[in-house]
């Protein structure tokens, strides 16, 4: 401390002061749970995928959603995009649009040939899967990624179920549907259609779960048994009404209805097209009844537009071609191309009462969309076995009350979309594959959920939506053209990049530029920051300047 | 503009780095090499606004001139906190002046690397509000009128803080320190506006006078590489919030000096040769009281009950800033401003 006037201090001589010893909380990086990924049915990490997506590594981007869901191009059209609801976007101007960058890659997976592989060794273990509609598929798709010899049997003579039997055309083109089945089926996947299963029991064998078969059996049919079932036929047996008619009355149900669009022959409607019912299937038929040339598709609800249980997209596409609603009115009798109809009111608990006043309405034809009930024929008889409500009833694993016998889809309780279906299909994968191993699966815990509010959205570039191209609704009705287009590869691009990260870090360094104390320690691409707890003396400038809300401060223990 | 915009990146240039901007896009404070002139274990107060405006500035300068800065420094806070004898802060050439004598004695560091002919090291003068506004205002003036080859830098808290929040000549209306309580028919600091030494640098016609805040960091690294573009005497005036003399969460630092651009109360702007040439435009407008409210400096206006006089007069003052800067698109001007005029300025904050 001996130093002459005008000294020169050593350079760096403060770091002997540890300001850290000021600090009564510190911050702490942490990763949330984003509101996409938590909505997702199918549970894909859409953060993660559009954070790959936005430096243009489609490919990664690919193989992040191909983790969860073997189908991109076919969900980034039908998927009713309970992700966009949930995107906290929405509340800064518009939700990410989340589905059309999915349909991007996935339609850029088709044009580049990606495929994925099967890294797993063979388990020698054969999984049974009936049915091969989007809950079959995807529950195929992940068993063949963990080593299992999947065979698939399906009724009908084209695969896809209700992607291919229950949605038009105009929505999901089927060369999509066709290659990323293909693609499964090419991961070797036995794909046996036209064949219809009977005696579930007689193809498991015994005992189940145990050691699997060693030696050059392995994996082979050697007795045409299965060590373990996964159910997923479907609901696709349309729902009927009684209607009193008389015998010129033409009734259909919408569900053979949209299934005969697959025939040879499409099925014939007439000029004027009534839909009985307010959801999607109801919604579906009216829009094939006008590409069919109907010049009038009416659907009949009982309750009002809000109360309808067809989702914002499918009534508001419908509308926009032609299609018109009778709202609070019910169907009493129908014959000879008339119908009558009863006017309904709601009453105080929202359920529609007859109000006594009838009208007419023409209809060469009445289509019922009433609902659709599971075909439970090939678990009824089976030991252990339970159903509720018209539908099977299962454990948190998926599994019936049948040892081995697991059942997922619209077939088990929950709801009725293609997400869902997907996401039961990779959960009883897994669970099937747990217990093959005579093992328990379990998730790992979620992380908190990042809401809106950790969010300092000052640091995001205002960007609206892009949105997509929609084909001119005058052409939509004459053809079974697809009619939301694509985005391209620079839109898409820039939708991605409306990502706002929320509760994970991406590494924009504003916590290691804001810090008035030098606390923050970059440690380089992807390996984000540290905080150097020594010197940080805890003021919270990064937990508030962080655009994402990955920082949280902590008190420090007395 | 001073810095580009880039679209269509989660946070463009907002942020303060980002893994999707090219090289030559990432700002100065983003780099793992950055140079850290005020390093480690200085001694300001938690969520201290000049200890970051003084790193930002002279890590720019340093990039600048190619780490051959010499800076001088008036007493004050940032003098006191990172220089407790025999420990330093800075890593790079400093020397410590009076309260008073800063720009005099940048003045004489750049004299003497001319005698010696060293144009390629350049000098930094800097001080806080006090140091230029009041004290060392006289020498700041001479060194302007001169055309001294210094950048001078106010990193401007509004008040003397380091000896316990006295007022100054930059402390704005109303606002409570030490010296102006909040007492009275008018509490608070009952005089004018506080020294607006950006304005009166320009009158001296210097080659470069630019305004920042530390919530905008890139534009503070923009203004001082402008700056050393320019010989000659250029002013640099830093908006450096102070959780302690204001009152404010030490977390909120930048959200304050984000508010006080936003609602016009401080404009950011750069002159050449005494005349504005751009001035930064507001993204959020907002009302003066979310500014007001959340520092204790103001508590007064809003208990025991509102002042909406004076109040009014601070809304007035940030609606001036916003048409003689040119703040707002002309459209947005008249239609907000008719809301703002009106007494209404809550319905506008966003």
């Amino acid at each position: 401390m001996n130093k002459p006037f005008a000294i020169t201090l050593e350079v760096g001589s403060s770091r002997a002061n540890q300001t850290g010893s000021w600090r009564t909380e510190r911050p702490v990086y942490v990763d949330s749970l984003p509101p996409c990924n938590h909505a997702c049915p199918a549970g894909e990490n859409i953060q993660q995928w559009l954070y790959q997506g936005e430096d243009g590594s489609y490919e990664n981007a690919w193989r992040q959603i191909m983790a969860d869901n073997p189908f991109p191009a076919i969900m980034g059209r039908v998927c009713y995009r309970p992700c966009e609801t949930a995107c906290n976007r929405a509340q800064l101007d518009e939700a990410v649009g989340i589905n059309s960058v999915e349909r991007f890659l996935g339609d850029e997976a088709l044009r580049q040939g990606w495929t994925m592989p099967v890294e797993a060794p063979p388990s020698g273990r054969r999984v049974l899967v009936v049915g091969c509609g989007p809950s079959g598929l995807s529950a195929a798709y992940q068993l063949t990624r963990l080593g299992h010899a999947v065979t698939i049997r399906d009724a009908g003579a084209a695969p896809g179920g209700m992607m291919r039997y229950g949605i038009p055309k105009y929505r999901l083109p089927r060369d999509v549907l066709d290659a990323e089945v293909q693609r499964i089926v090419d991961m070797g996947v036995t794909l046996e259609l036209n064949t219809t299963v009977k005696d579930i029991q007689s193809l498991l064998r015994d005992g189940g779960a145990g050691e699997p078969d060693a030696g050059k059996n392995a994996g082979k049919d050697a007795d045409g048994k299965f060590d373990a079932v996964f159910v997923a036929v479907g609901a696709h047996i349309g729902r009927r009404a009684y209607i009193p008619a008389g015998d010129s009355a033409r009734i259909l149900d919408a569900v053979s209805m949209l299934r005969d669009m697959e025939g040879e022959e499409p099925p014939l409607l007439g000029r004027r097209v009534a839909v009985y019912g307010g959801g999607n299937t109801a919604m579906d038929a009216a829009r094939t009844a006008r590409r069919l040339g109907a010049s009038e598709a009416i659907v009949v609800y009982r309750r009002t537009r809000e109360r309808m249980p067809a989702h914002d997209i499918e009534v508001k596409e419908a509308l926009e071609e032609g299609v018109t609603m009778r709202w609070l009115s019910t169907i009493t009798h129908a014959d000879g191309g008339k119908l009558q109809i009863e006017k309904m009111a709601l009453d105080e608990t929202g359920f529609p009462q007859p109000t006594g006043e009838f009208t007419e309405l023409e209809a060469d034809c009445l289509v019922l969309a009433l609902g659709q009930d599971a075909d439970l024929s090939l678990l009824e008889g089976v030991s252990g076995v339970e159903f509720t409500d018209g539908v099977v009833q299962v454990s948190p694993e998926l599994m019936t009350g049948y040892p081995g016998i697991f059942a997922g889809g619209d077939m088990v309780p929950g709801e009725r979309t293609v997400t869902v279906g997907i996401g039961h299909g990779k959960k009883a994968a897994r669970c099937i594959d747990a217990w093959l191993r005579s093992d328990h699966y379990t998730r790992e815990p979620k992380h908190d959920l990042a809401p809106f509010g950790n969010l300092n959205t000052w640091y995001y570039e205002d960007a609206p939506a892009t949105v997509r191209p929609q084909l001119d609704a005058a052409r939509r009705t004459t053809s079974f053209d697809e009619v939301v287009g694509g985005l391209d590869a620079s839109n898409a691009l820039f939708e991605a990049r409306r990502c706002l990260s929320c509760g994970n870090c991406f590494e924009c360094d504003n916590c290691y530029g804001v810090c008035p104390d030098n606390a923050v320690i970059k440690l380089g691409v992807g390996e984000r920051y540290q905080i150097d707890l020594n010197y940080c003396k805890g003021c919270g400038i990064c937990v508030h300047e962080c655009p994402s809300g990955s920082i949280k401060m902590v008190p420090e223990e007395a | 503009m001073p810095y580009q915009s880039i679209k269509f990146i989660q946070t463009g240039s907002l942020a303060v780095g980002g893994r999707l901007l090219a090289e030559d896009q990432r700002s100065v404070q983003s780099g793992a090499q950055r140079s850290n002139s005020l390093t480690l274990g200085h001694r300001a107060c938690q969520g201290c606004g000049e200890a970051l405006g003084a790193r930002i500035a002279l890590d720019a300068c340093q990039r600048a001139t190619g780490g051959k800065t010499i800076a001088v420094n008036a007493t004050g806070c940032l003098e006191v906190f990172s220089t407790p004898y025999p420990e330093t802060s800075w890593q790079l050439p400093w020397l410590h002046s009076l309260f008073g004598n800063a720009p005099a004695v940048a003045a004489g560091v750049a004299a003497a690397l001319r005698a010696k002919s060293r144009d390629d090291v350049r000098v930094v003068g800097q001080g806080g509000d006090g140091g230029t506004v009041d004290i060392g205002f006289a020498c700041l003036s001479g060194m302007f009128e001169r055309n001294d080859d210094v950048l001078y830098i106010c990193y401007d808290n509004e008040a003397y803080m380091n000896t316990g929040v006295q007022r100054s000549g930059a402390t704005p209306y109303a606002a409570r320190t030490a010296t102006t309580e909040p007492v009275g028919p008018e509490p608070g600091n009952k005089f004018g506006q506080g020294k607006n030494v950006p304005m009166i640098a320009m009158a001296h016609e210097i080659p470069y006078v630019a305004t920042a805040t530390v919530s905008d960091l890139r534009d503070l690294e923009y203004k001082v590489e402008r700056a050393m573009e320019f010989r000659g005497a250029r002013y640099l005036h830093v908006l450096v919030p102070c959780p302690l003399g204001w009152g404010s969460a030490p977390e909120s630092t930048i959200e304050v000096a984000r508010l006080a651009t936003q609602t016009g109360l401080f404009p950011v702007f750069e002159a050449e040769d005494g005349e504005v040439v751009s001035a930064t435009p507001i993204r959020h407008r907002t009302g003066v009281r979310d500014y007001l409210r959340i520092q204790r400096r103001y508590a007064h206006l809003f208990k025991p009950a509102e002042r909406t006089e004076m109040i009014d007069r601070i809304q007035r003052g940030a609606d001036r800033n916003i048409t003689r800067f040119g703040l707002l698109p002309a459209d947005d001007i008249d239609a907000e401003l008719a809301t703002v005029g009106a007494g209404r300025a809550e319905e506008i904050t966003s």
